[in-house]
Order: C-alpha cells, then structure tokens, then sequence
C-alpha cells in the first residue's frame, strides 16, 4: 500500500521563481503533488548559482536545486492563449496556485485570483511579491537587498562603525517562502472547513518587518532608535560582548553574572583544570556579582581574560566542554560545521538525494520536523526542465504526441 | 460547516510556550481565530514578560513589548503544575483540545506527566508538537540557550560581517523566525491528516534543523563545491554596486542593488551622467566589481548629500532596486506599511494605547483578527468556568489551593 503523506491528497501549481520556490517546497515534502510551471527554456532561477562544480548550467543551479525538491516540472507559456487554457484546465484539478510575478501580471492575462475562482472555486492562491500586491511601493524593483533594509533588519545588523549588514546568504526568499506556505495552510483550513478557497497576498516587506519587531517596538514603546551593535549586545547600562575569537574561528559566549554567574565559574574552574586561568579572572566570583555594579571597562577587563583563553582552542574542543560542563557556549558555526555536527548527525538529519544524470548523491538538509506519522521526505530532485510534461500533457490531460509536438512548435511548452 | 468566521476558528490550542518560539506559534493561530489558552504560573511565568523594552519604561509583568505581541488575543490562565492538583487540571485542558504546544528544553514536558505518551492515554487524536532548541533526541537535546547563541550555533552569525572583522550576527533572535514558519504547516497538515484517518500525532521541530534549512543553497555548495560561504559585507558576485550608501543625516542609509547594464544606465541617468560613470573601467559588470572600491565612494559622494528617501525613490522611478535602511521611527511613516494596514493601534489596559503588527500576509475572506494580550491569569474564570465546566464550589478549592496563581 502506497504510504499517505501528510499532503498527499493535495496539488499545487507552482509559478514561482527563486523568491518563493520554498513555498511549494514545503509543501512537495510533506507529499503534495506539486506541478513547478516553468516558462519554455526554463524559470529565471536556474540561471543563479552556486551552481554544481562551479559549471554555470541551468540544469545545475544548486539555488534551484535545494528548494525546488519532490516537485514535478512542466514547462508552459501562459503569455500565449492555448497556454492560458491549459493552465485554466490544470486549475480545476489543483488546490493551490503559488506565484511571483508583478502585481498585476496574472491579471494581464486572465489569471488572477477572480477568474481563476470561477474555474474552482475551491482554489487557493497565493501570491509572493516584494511590497504586497496593493500600496505605493508595490511595483519597485526587488532585490534580497532592499527587502532586508526596508523590513528593517539591516539597520540593527552589523558594526555600529559601519554600513548596516544584510546576510551574506538570501534570506529574503526563504522567509517569503515560509511565510507564504504558512499562510497558504491557513486559507488551507477554511477552504476543508468552508469550501471556500481565497487570495492570500504575501509581502516580503513585510516578511523582515516580522523578523525585526524588536526594531518597532522600542520605537513604539519607548521612542529608541535601535541600532546595530556588533559583537555585543546591550543589558542595562554595559554592553557585553557575545563573539570570540577561538583558535579555528569564534565562538558565542558571553559572562553571566548573579543567578546565572555559575555558568561563568563554570568557565573559570575550567581554565583552572586546564592549567590556563587568567589573572583577570582568577578570583572573581561571578556570582556574587549584580549586573548593575558592573562598569563597561571592569567587563571588558575580564572577557580580555576570557579571550585569552579560548584563542587558544577549538570550536570543538571549547563545545565538548560546554556541554559536559553547562557552560553556555556555542560555536559560530559555518556550513562546514553543520555538516560535521554531532547533534544533526545523532538525528539522521541530513538526507541524500539521487542525481542520476549527474551519477550522484547530493547531501541536503532534512526535515524541518519530525512527526510520529507520514514522515516528511524528500521523494526526488528537483525537476529537469519539462521534466514530466508527456506525464502531464499526454498522459494525464490526453493531448496526442501530435498536438504536443505543436505546442511545442509554437512556443506554448 | 462554517460559513463565514475566521480561518481557524474551530481549532482549540493548549500553548505551553515560552519566550518567543512557542509563543508566536500559538499567537497566529488567536489572531485566525482558534481558541489559543496560554498555561502559565507565577512561579513560571512566561519569561519574555521580564523582556525589554516595557511600555513606558516601566518595569511590569504585563508590560512587556515581546510578550504582548505574541500573545495577542490568547485567554491566560495561571495553572501552577508544581501544586497538587495542577497537573490533572492540565489533563482536563489537554482532553479539550486539539493541538498542545510546548517549547521547553526536552524532557520537561515529561517531567510533568505531559509528554505525549502521556496526552494519547487522554486523548488519542491530540495533535502535539514541541518546539526545543534541538529538538528531543541527540546530545545536546538537554541543551537551553539564547537567541543570540542559536542563531552562531544554526549558521546564521558567521555570514554577517565584514571580512577584515569578527562576524557580528544581527541584533534579533533570527532563529526563532524560522522554525515558526513550519510549526504551523506541520499543526495544519497534522489536523488534515487526522480528519482523514483519525489519527493525531508527535511533531518534534528542532529550531536549530528547521533553521538551517534556509541555508540550503549554502550548505549544497559546501557539500559540492567545499566553499564556505565568508562574511562579505554587503557584496554579492552577481551585482555591483550592492551596498548601503550613507545618506545625508545621521546614520541614514540607502541600498542599492544594481545587476545588469540596463540597470546600470538607468542608475547612471539618476545620477545625471557625471563623468566618472563614463569611465571605461566601470562599463561592464566584471569592470565594476573589479573595482567596487573605488564605485562604492563615487556613489557615496553622490548619496552623502542627498535623503535617503530621495535617493530610493529617485532610483526606483528609474528602474533600479533601491531601498532605505529603515528604522523604528521610518516604519511607521513608510506610505507602503500604511498603506497595508501593517501598525493597528489598540488599547491595553496597563501598557495604554500603542502599536499592534499584522503579519506579512494579508487573507482576501478571513483576514486575521489581532486582540490586545491578555493580563496574567486574565481569563482564569473563563477558561475554568465556561470551559472546562467547573462549578463556582471547585473554582473556589482551586483558588484556595494556590493552583490557579
């Protein structure tokens, strides 16, 4: 018997370019047959790198890769008229329409939310733009980079000496993504309790003005401009610092004082055990210490001791001594790192999937949970271009080899 | 079935969560509707109530800016488990809903009698997930920790910075705005699943393996192509300029991505053809990023002098994707989040009229609902009473008892 995913009875068509694959990503792993529609020659996002082995190749874009895994891949121009009616025709079987495109551009062609819930009402759509889908902004160019600045993440990013940062990785698309299949589920659940499907209209904007509450709040509350502040993080009246050196890159630690200050004695027994206490350090009992009797020098003054010490070990070696010993310490880890890392290792965390054009196995990372029944699963790669449009064309619609050869001709797939 | 109503308004939501994760989880599914009844305890409250900032600068359990928003419209209850008698009231609670949702440290759930072997032998079809750390097996299952320390430990410090300094990581918990993203569509598909088989389940989401999804395309290359993503500042290899151009005033900024050469002649226009954008060296992309250094200070003679919001306007009208780095205060001015509806503004009865936050989606026929947080054990009466059908008599023995604080 064919094992139920937790999506399985769903289908979604899937227009999204790489600002919000993740979406019907999500959705393909928990078991929902999710179609990714790609314009002839394939979508926009295959053209980004990295890619495999460095060979720019649209087939090999390992952006497209990661988040466009257990799709299905059909290549259709649905700026022609016979590509609109067989989308039309694709929407009365489906439950979710997912797309990218300009506010406005569904509509340019018949598409849009109105008509296509004439066709099935039941359908959910959602669209994933920069700004939203109404608003002064909504047509301004995109870019990972003026989402992050005007969701206000970058200002509290960074050296205070410097530019406010973005993360050196997107992270405009997967939080558009995620957000977006969030919501998807939730006009999910009224469409199976009312019948009803509906727009969901997904701002990416918006997506970073989430993620940065924090900045709108000390606004709203208190009138403070937050700001970036580097490797250190204000409690109260002193800035402690929460990056360090180590021998092989940084680690994330900081002194805890009174309550918590064992955990900071628990560091110094440590550095005592090891033959390697600091005179900056060496009699000081943290615990005793109330954060508000600290002056900004007298903290820097010890984490100098501090920093001593872990320039002279691993990430590695400072880790396993944290966990034995309750010192709250993590590594700054890179991708490297991850991979190494016991804790995922442990939970058979990372998955390998078939290439078999490529003759190999590519290690992904898994699950974003764990769940007792229909597991999530990676169930193939992400689609070749037109990968299984004679699946979906002649098999499943009954178009003649004919008939897709003139579509074909005419640039309709 | 319902007709009209909100999204969720038939799901009953039992939220143990703390902090920020668990919280917000439970929160969006209030402001959709579900009944969301939040445990806690005045020995254990919820410990973003002691977050700053507090409204008005004053210190208060029911002041707190965090807690407030992600606690919106939710019924509080104090229910201490600790006392006699709390934990079979949690039992009671657990037998009315449909989905309960903790993001202890692993093993605390279970200390109580309230893991899910425990919550199946109440109720079978009970949806559970539980949201730690690091989920609850492995070594480090044990493992608490701060948001500052999960976003270095998940991948997420290493890749803001500069490449002549320490990486800095971002100011915000950036993990805890990742895993909530799948918590719900995990509780969703789980709740569909079990109208088609009748079966519940155990969701078990570790913040650090939901996080590192969203460096997916970063790990493929370090798995392929042994490449460790470094810190590069603002640059990116596919476009140049790609930065945050300081702007006239203090600390205002501008960024500005430029990735073709269509969009570069557009940029070029803005700035009115000066001279040094028709050098030779900057004509080609490759030409540009060979020497960012010396384009980035010719935009910046030209952004220095100018506001922020002149130079993403003037650039958009163009063509080429700019924005301003806002802030706090530029939020609420933003015409496009006005425009949205981001900000309501709702009375709270000790934090006083102030900002509440939509979320980045808005829904044509059920759009989300946001009510004010509740006080602290605001809705014991409610919950006891309307909910579980105590009787005036047993309120009153649990009141006594201390249960209820």
């Amino acid at each position: 018997m064919k094992t139920e995913n937790l999506l399985s009875p769903y289908r979604a068509l899937d227009l999204c370019n790489e600002t919000g694959a993740l979406c019907g990503k999500i959705l393909a792993d928990l078991g929902a047959d999710v179609i990714k529609i790609e314009r002839p020659g394939g979508d926009s996002s295959r053209r980004l790198g990295p890619f495999y082995k460095d060979i720019p190749d649209p087939e090999k874009s390992l952006l497209w890769f990661a988040y466009n895994t257990s799709k299905r891949g059909i290549t259709l121009n649905i700026e022609t008229k016979q590509g609109q009616e067989i989308f039309k025709e694709l929407v009365k079987s489906a439950d979710f329409v997912l797309e990218t495109f300009p506010p406005g551009y569904m509509s340019r062609f018949g598409l849009d939310y109105e008509e296509l819930s004439r066709i099935n009402p039941r359908i959910i759509m959602t669209s994933i733009t920069p700004f939203g889908q109404t608003g002064p902004y909504k047509d301004f160019k995109p870019s990972d980079l003026v989402a992050l600045a005007t969701g206000g993440f970058m200002y509290i990013s960074g050296d205070p000496d410097r530019a406010p940062l973005r993360f050196s990785v997107d992270q405009s698309y997967t939080q558009g993504g995620a957000q977006a299949a969030a919501a998807t589920m939730i006009a999910f659940h009224y469409r199976q309790m009312s019948g009803q499907g509906q727009h969901v209209d997904v701002s990416i904007q918006e997506c970073f003005v989430t993620v940065s509450f924090q900045v709108q709040s000390h606004w709203d509350l208190l009138g403070i401009k937050q700001r970036r502040e580097g490797v250190r993080t204000p409690r109260g009246k002193i800035k402690p610092r929460n990056i360090f050196e180590c021998q092989d890159g940084y680690v994330s630690w900081r002194i805890f004082v009174a309550d918590q200050g064992i955990k900071t004695i628990a560091l110094v027994d440590l550095m005592k055990e090891w033959g390697e206490i600091e005179p900056e350090v060496e009699n000081v009992n943290f615990a005793r210490i109330d954060m508000s009797d600290i002056t900004q020098d007298q903290l820097e003054r010890w984490e100098e001791g501090f920093a001593k010490f872990f320039a002279k070990h691993t990430k590695a070696e400072l880790r396993r001594e944290a966990v034995k010993r309750d010192i709250m310490l993590f590594p700054v880890s890179t991708t490297k790192d991850l991979l190494n890392d016991e804790q995922l290792q442990a939970r058979d965390f990372w998955v390998n999937v078939e290439h078999p054009e490529l003759s190999a196995y590519i290690t992904y990372p898994g699950a974003p949970f764990k769940s007792t029944l229909a597991p999530w699963r990676i169930s193939r790669r992400a689609p070749l271009i037109g990968e299984h449009n004679t699946e979906m064309y002649e098999e499943e619609l009954g178009l003649t080899k004919e008939e897709v050869r003139l579509l074909k001709e005419q640039g309709v797939i | 079935m319902t007709e009209k109503g909100q999204a969720l308004c038939d799901i009953k939501f039992l939220d143990f969560g703390m902090s920020i994760t668990g919280p917000i989880v439970g929160k969006y599914f209030s402001d959709h509707g579900a009944i969301v009844v939040k445990v806690e305890s005045k020995e254990r409250i919820d410990i973003s109530r002691t977050y700053v900032p507090m409204a008005g600068n004053i210190p208060g359990i029911n002041r707190c800016g965090w807690f407030d928003q992600y606690n919106t419209g939710k019924y509080s209850i104090g229910l201490n488990l600790n006392r006699p008698g709390g934990i079979e009231l949690a039992k009671t609670l657990v037998a009315w809903a449909d989905v309960v949702s903790d993001n202890f440290t692993a093993g605390m759930m279970e200390k109580w009698g309230l893991g899910y072997q425990d919550l199946v032998k109440i109720k079978p079809n009970i949806v559970m997930i539980s949201m730690g750390l690091f989920g609850q097996t492995g070594p480090l299952a044990r493992q608490s920790g701060f948001g500052t320390m999960m976003q270095a430990a998940a991948g997420f410090t290493y890749p803001i910075g500069w490449p002549d300094r320490p990486p800095t990581g971002t100011s915000c918990p950036y993990t805890d705005f990742i895993g909530i993203w799948y918590a719900i569509v995990a509780i969703l598909s789980a709740l569909d699943y079990r109208s088609r088989t009748g079966k519940g389940q155990y969701i078990d989401l570790s913040q650090h393996e939901s996080g590192i999804t969203f460096l997916s395309p970063a790990i493929l290359d370090c798995t392929i192509n042994d490449r460790i993503v470094p810190s590069m500042g603002n640059r990116s290899s596919y476009a140049a300029p790609h930065g945050a151009y300081r702007c006239a005033g203090d600390d205002r900024w501008c960024v500005i991505a430029v990735s073709n050469d269509e969009e570069w002649q557009a940029f070029c226009q803005v700035l009115g053809n000066p001279e040094w954008t028709e050098d030779v060296k900057f004509a080609t992309h490759l030409g540009r990023k060979k020497n960012e250094d010396e384009l980035d200070k010719m935009i910046e003679g030209w952004t220095s002098r100018k506001p922020a919001e002149e130079v993403m306007l003037k650039l958009q009208e163009a063509g080429v994707p700019a924005g301003v780095v806002e802030t706090g205060e530029d939020f609420h001015k933003d015409p496009q989040l006005t425009h949205r509806n981001r900000f309501v503004r709702l009375d709270h009865p000790e934090m006083g009229v102030h900002v509440y936050e939509d979320s980045s989606w808005r829904l044509s026929k059920t759009p989300a609902e946001i009510r004010r947080s509740p006080l602290f054990a605001e809705h014991n009466e409610y919950v006891y009473k309307k909910i579980l059908g105590l009787s005036d008599e047993e309120l009153a023995g649990l009141l006594v008892s201390g249960v209820l604080e």
